[in-house]
């Protein structure tokens, strides 16, 4: 993204908040939103227009796991590692995601079609082992079956 | 005046005054990592622990760096259950530690020599305790560096993990301030390095145009003079050779 964009979509965020630094996290939220993730310039200029430290936006930013600070792919997947879906097979279906998308967790494939993550707990453990994919849930997944569900993305 | 009692004795303390700066006060010792006179309580190391009954007889365990004093209160510093949960603390900030000094001492007065648990490798004796962040930013107002990340993967570290920080003006109050030397500074020559846990940054010295000795980094000396609507042309002696 150029800078100047980069700039205007800091500025849109921090004007939206009222420039309140108190409001970092929202703040950040807004500009992964238009960006998709936050990148180095987008957390420096962060932190000049708004006047909050360099090292605090990017503690900040660092500390919550819905802030990406590296390219994320259109789709999210998460695996839910839970302990009932640990225990109904999930490792296996997160091997197999892995052999396939050819990344490790918390990767991104170099088409940028997907990101895989991992959660704990999704709420839904009586399907286990749960994949969410985008605002999908599929449930009961099997290392087979999960091949078939990846084709539906493009 | 708030009046409590400390191992027995009765006290006076100010309002407001923490525990461990009562007991200070009165020469009762309770042993402290993180506390740091210059920066705001933060309770990081547990290991001023201590045991106290409220006025309406609640018991409970706090940290005393950070519990303030109250009309009534009665502490123990240093029962038997306070000195075993003090072990354990001492153990775990062995094994994450292996190689500070200050910890082995401290360990060592309490009896321990050896951790039960896993030791950390790499000579990192970082305990996350954030008095270099907090005196960073407290104190020399730049806040050049900071925690990051959560979990088991948080760090002290520059913005990025980089090897720079642009706020650093090198003063070196980091190093200062860290209480288990995980952090060095070394003046060698027109030099000055900086090793955080994770990263590390170089300074150039500036030159006494009188006596020729390295005296400050460059770049602290203009935030000085900027902070202070000084002129840098007042820094080109170092201070032994101004008049
Ligand atoms: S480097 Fe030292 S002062 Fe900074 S967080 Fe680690 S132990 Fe604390
Ligand atoms: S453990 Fe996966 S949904 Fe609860
Ligand atoms: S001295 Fe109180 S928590 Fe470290």
């Amino acid at each position: 993204m150029a800078i100047k964009g980069l700039r205007e979509t800091v500025k849109k965020a921090l004007d939206k908040h009222n420039n309140d630094k108190s409001l970092l996290v929202d703040i950040l939220q807004d500009v992964q939103a238009t960006i998709g993730y936050l990148p180095k310039a987008a957390l420096v200029e962060t932190g000049k227009q708004l006047g909050v430290p360099i090292s605090r936006v990017y503690s900040v930013a660092t500390f919550f796991k819905a802030f990406s600070l590296t390219k994320r792919g259109r789709h999210l997947i998460n695996v839910c590692m839970g302990t009932a879906c640990h225990v109904r097979g999930a490792v296996k279906v997160l091997e197999q995601i892995e052999q396939e998308l050819k990344i490790k967790r918390g990767g991104t494939t170099r088409d940028l079609k997907f990101t895989l993550e991992t959660v704990n707990c999704v709420g839904a453990c009586a399907l286990g082992p749960m994949v969410i994919i985008g605002e999908d849930y599929h449930g009961e997944m099997t290392p087979e079956g999960i091949i078939s569900v990846l084709k539906q993305y493009n | 005046m708030v009046k409590l009692t400390i191992n027995g004795r009765k006290i006076q303390a100010e309002e407001g005054t923490t525990i461990l700066y009562a007991a200070r006060d009165n020469n009762i010792f309770i042993p402290t990592l993180c506390e740091n006179e210059a920066v705001s309580p933060y309770g990081a190391c547990r290991l001023c622990l201590v045991q106290i009954k409220t006025a309406r007889g609640r018991e409970r365990l706090v940290t005393s760096c950070i519990y303030l004093v109250e009309e009534g209160l009665t502490v123990e510093t240093n029962t038997e259950r306070i000195r075993k949960i003090r072990g354990v603390l001492l153990e775990l900030l062995l094994a994450r530690c292996p190689d500070s000094e200050v910890i082995q001492e401290m360990a060592a007065k309490e009896g321990i020599t050896i951790t039960r648990f896993y030791k950390r490798k790499g000579n990192n004796k970082c305990i996350l305790c954030a008095n270099c962040a907090r005196t960073c930013e407290e104190v020399v107002g730049v806040s050049a560096i900071s925690l990051a990340n959560r979990g088991v993967d948080r760090e002290l570290t520059t913005p990025f993990g980089d090897d720079f920080s642009e706020a650093c003006i090198g003063c070196g109050s980091c190093a200062y301030s860290c209480p288990t030397g995980a952090i060095t500074l070394i003046d060698r020559g027109s030099k000055r390095t900086i090793k955080w846990p994770h990263n590390r940054m170089e300074f150039k010295l500036q030159k006494c145009s009188v006596c020729g000795n390295y005296w400050a980094p460059e770049k602290q000396i203009a935030y000085i003079a900027k902070t202070s609507g000084t002129k840098l042309s007042e820094y080109v002696a170092c201070p032994d050779c101004r008049d």
